[in-house]
Order: C-alpha cells, then sequence, then structure tokens
C-alpha cells in the first residue's frame, strides 16, 4: 500500500515532535474526552484505593491516607486510541511502586485489573506498572485533576494508549491470567501499544 | 480475530446534506455488515509518506450492502476535513478500515427497549444509522430524537428525519436551533439544558436507553443531566467527537 496517496494531500499543521507521535496519531493542544457514559461523581468520603487480588494482605486506603502517601510529579506524554496525543502533560500524584511496598504480591500474579468507582475496567500486564511506568495521577498543571478527566483519581500509564489510564480509579486486583476489560471486552486491544498502532483486538 | 485491513473504497457519491457537510458514499471491496452506531477509521497519505488518521460514523444502516457513507463537517483549518471536502471528487480512492467499535452500538438486544437519542451538530450520524436500521427492521420502540443544530440550513438529514416521524407514530424529533431559528419557530431556541431533556425523558413510562453523540461538551454535558434525571448509568452511551475548537 506504501505506494498509494491521496493526491494534494499534505501536513496541515507543523509539528514540532514528529519523532515522539506515534503512528496514525496527532498532536492536540485541549484535553479531550473519551467515556463510555457518563462522568460518576465520587464524593471524597467514600473514596477508597485498594491493592487486591493475589496479594498475601490485601489493603485499602481512605482519601486522607492516600494523601498522605509520598507524592511525586511526572511529565509524560499521552496517546489516545481516538488518535489525539498530547506532550510533556504534567501530573502530581503517586507512583505505583510506591504503592507497592505495601503489599507482598503471590508469585502467580502477571496481570492486573484496574477497576474503577462507576464499573470501568481495564487489564494489563504487571511489568507495565512496575519500577516507575505507572502512576496514580491526582492532579495536572498544579490542580485538582477534574471529575471528566478522572478526578479525583486516575491511573496513569504513559506508555499504553490512554484507556488503559483508567479514570475514578478505585483498586488494582492482581491476577495470574491475562482477563479483558471493559473496552478490551468491546473490541480494543489487550495491550494497546501506540508505537504498532495495537488499537483493536485484532490488532493483537 | 482477523485483523481489521485498510482497504481502498471508491467514492461512487458524494451528497451536499449542508453548505458545510458531505456526505461521501464508498464502495469497499471487502464490505461487512457493520452495527449501527460503529465507525470507520480512515487514512490520509501525502506523497512524501505522511499520513493523517481520523475516525468516521457510519451514517448508512447496514442495509445499505457492499457501500458505506461517511457524513463529514467541514472544519475550517482542519486537516482531514477539508481535505476531503476540497480534494475529493467522484472516482477518487480513499483508504479506511472498520467497522470498528462495540460499545456505542444499538444491538438487537435492544431492539424492543425505549430510545432517547440526543444529537449535537454532526453526532447525528451515527444517530441517523440506529434511526435508518430501525425503520428498515420496522422496529416500533418508543424512539425519541433530541437535535441541537446552529441553524436550520445546518440541520443534518432534516427532511429525511421529517419524513421519518410522518411515517412513524412511534418515532417523534425534537429540534433545538443555538444561533438562528426558523422564522414563526415556537420551539426551542437554546443549547440542549436540563428542562429539555426532562421533557424528553418525561415522555417514557420507563427509562430509555440512551445514546448521545456530538462535541465533547455537549456529550459531557447531556449525560451528567440524564444522570441528574434518574437514569440509570448503564443505561447511558456516549460517543465524543472531540471539541472542534483548540484551546
Ligand atoms: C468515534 C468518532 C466518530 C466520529 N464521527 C464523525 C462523523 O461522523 N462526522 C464528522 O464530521 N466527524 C466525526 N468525528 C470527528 C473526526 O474524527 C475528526 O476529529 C474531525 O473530522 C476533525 O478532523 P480534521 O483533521 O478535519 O481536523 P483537525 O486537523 O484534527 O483539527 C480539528 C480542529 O482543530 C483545529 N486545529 C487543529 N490543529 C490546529 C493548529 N495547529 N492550529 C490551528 N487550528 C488547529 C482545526 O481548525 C479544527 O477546527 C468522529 C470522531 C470520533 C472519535
Amino acid at each position: 500500500m506504501a505506494s498509494f496517496f491521496n493526491p494534494g494531500f499534505g501536513r496541515k499543521h507543523p509539528n514540532q515532535y514528529a519523532d515522539r507521535l506515534p503512528p496514525g496519531q496527532y498532536e492536540t493542544h485541549d484535553f479531550p474526552v473519551l467515556t463510555a457514559g457518563p462522568t460518576p461523581r465520587i464524593p471524597i468520603e467514600s473514596w477508597t484505593f485498594s491493592l487486591t487480588g493475589l496479594v498475601d494482605t490485601p489493603v485499602t486506603w481512605t482519601w486522607d491516607q492516600f494523601q498522605a502517601l509520598p507524592q511525586q510529579e511526572f511529565t509524560v506524554d499521552i496517546h489516545c486510541v481516538t488518535k489525539w496525543s498530547k506532550f510533556d502533560t504534567r501530573w502530581h500524584g503517586i507512583s505505583v511502586e510506591t504503592l507497592l511496598e505495601h503489599i507482598i504480591i503471590k508469585p502467580e500474579a502477571r496481570y492486573v485489573m484496574a477497576y474503577s468507582h462507576g464499573g470501568y475496567t481495564t487489564n494489563l500486564p504487571l511489568d507495565d506498572l512496575r519500577q516507575g511506568k505507572a502512576f496514580i495521577g491526582m492532579g495536572v498543571d498544579g490542580e485538582p485533576l477534574a471529575a471528566e478527566h478522572g478526578g479525583p483519581a486516575r491511573l496513569v500509564v504513559p506508555k499504553l494508549y490512554f484507556w488503559k489510564s483508567a479514570k475514578w480509579i478505585q483498586g488494582l486486583r492482581f491476577m495470574a491470567h491475562d482477563q479483558p476489560g471493559f473496552w478490551e471486552q468491546a473490541g480494543y486491544s489487550m495491550y494497546g501499544n501506540p508505537w504498532t498502532e495495537q488499537r483493536y483486538r485484532s490488532d493483537d | 480475530m482477523a485483523r481489521i485491513e485498510w482497504q481502498l473504497g471508491e467514492v461512487i457519491a458524494i451528497i451536499q446534506e449542508t453548505p458545510t457537510v458531505k456526505t461521501f458514499r464508498l464502495k469497499l471491496p471487502n464490505w461487512t455488515a457493520q452495527l449501527p452506531g460503529q465507525h470507520y477509521d480512515l487514512r490520509l497519505t501525502a506523497e512524501d509518506g505522511y499520513q493523517a488518521e481520523r475516525s468516521y460514523s457510519i451514517a448508512s444502516p447496514p442495509e445499505q450492502l457492499g457501500e458505506i457513507d461517511l457524513t463529514i463537517e467541514w472544519l475550517e483549518e482542519g486537516e482531514v476535513s477539508a481535505y476531503l471536502h476540497e480534494g475529493v471528487t467522484i472516482g477518487d480512492l480513499i483508504e479506511v478500515r472498520g467497522p470498528i467499535g462495540g460499545y456505542f452500538v444499538w444491538q438487537k438486544t435492544m431492539v424492543n427497549k425505549p430510545l432517547l437519542l440526543v444529537g449535537g451538530g454532526s453526532g447525528i450520524v451515527p444517530l441517523m444509522a440506529i434511526l435508518r436500521h430501525r425503520s428498515a427492521i420496522k422496529a416500533t420502540n418508543p424512539t425519541r430524537l433530541l437535535y441541537s443544530v446552529r441553524t436550520p440550513e445546518e440541520t443534518i438529514f432534516g427532511q429525511e428525519l421529517d419524513r421519518l416521524m410522518g411515517q412513524d407514530a412511534t418515532f417523534s424529533r425534537t429540534i433545538t436551533y443555538t444561533r438562528q431559528a426558523p422564522e414563526h419557530w415556537t420551539g426551542n431556541r437554546r443549547r440542549i439544558n436540563k428542562e429539555m431533556l426532562a421533557r424528553e425523558v418525561g415522555q417514557y413510562t420507563e427509562p430509555p436507553l440512551c445514546f448521545i453523540c456530538g462535541p465533547t461538551e455537549l456529550v459531557e454535558l447531556a449525560a451528567n443531566l440524564l444522570v441528574d434525571l434518574g437514569i440509570p448509568a448503564p443505561y447511558i452511551y456516549a460517543e465524543r467527537f472531540g471539541t472542534t475548537r483548540p484551546t
């Protein structure tokens, strides 16, 4: 198909980050929203975050306890399967690695189901959450995270398409085998690598 | 699952729907029946290899065999939409792959459930696919459409919606004009708000399944208002087309 082109078509908006743009993506300066349904509103009083499944002793934090954990700043590029990418987004939050210090994961655990207030789920390999590769984001540009972007807290896994970065995160459940989450059951990729364009299940 | 492959569709018709919206009818070598609500990805390639991809909902129903209608709004400075509007003529080839999307779809199991469609601008496109399919299979589930448009000239599929309403007592549509209404208009002339949605929801005897599509702000607002009005969140299906203005 390399020989095919659309006569007269060319890049319209200059792109200074071409080497950071995965195939099929374009750069946006706003922060679009992708959610299957309405935005859940989660009162801080009833918010919790848990690590469950294949762990020796599950742990649950309240909002106040969670806030007290060591926070960091992260500057990352994000890539949404609906084709937009946004560069150098500035977050603050808690590294997943920091959370894992509070539990012992069972040896057979290889995958994680991230689950959210409101019922959303998404599956990820455990390795992709470890060693600073993922964090729980609680704010952007120094502001608390807005509800439509997943506030009060969302998972952020910059190396994968953004639907893997579950909004309104409620916990991580450790599993031995990979299982499809919400969008994955609806036909999206099990892994979601933007650099190889794993958008849909048939791209895996 | 076999990979959804790129294929070259031939433009066999171009229909000017409104001053800024055209429908591109593509004949596909590898057409498969879509579910109403699904979309195709469309890819343009420049001679130097640069590519741009966008998603476009399918306007046509699965009964229209072997081809798809993509109804596309021209955006000023839009990279893909402006090229399609300005640079494409009948006989041209366009790369697409699909059908895609497993959530914002009107499934067989939904055929007997009351249905509320809420659309803004080009967000009417997947809703039209639902209405066309619903009409083709002669479904009789109570169905309403609340459609927000800027002006009468910018109403996509306006006549077809009128015709559907005339033929089918179980379907009705309400339009709201946000910039300029027709002469002697006594209906809504503002952006979709809670009263408007409450009036729609009040027409049903049980909570309807809700499909909302359009610019992100409209979808966000309508979905939250429907929850406020007591529609259970799992009944609400939302498709956000993105913002049409950069910020
Ligand atoms: C699932 C899905 C289904 C969709 N279905 C439809 C459909 O049925 N019909 C439809 O019309 N659309 C649909 N869309 C939207 C569509 O995918 C495109 O987003 C839309 O056509 C705009 O693409 P574009 O390349 O023309 O504009 P882009 O080049 O992406 O620009 C978008 C807007 O931003 C502005 N802009 C962007 N970059 C710059 C810059 N650097 N400087 C100045 N301005 C800039 C442009 O002026 C334009 O208004 C759908 C989207 C999704 C996610």
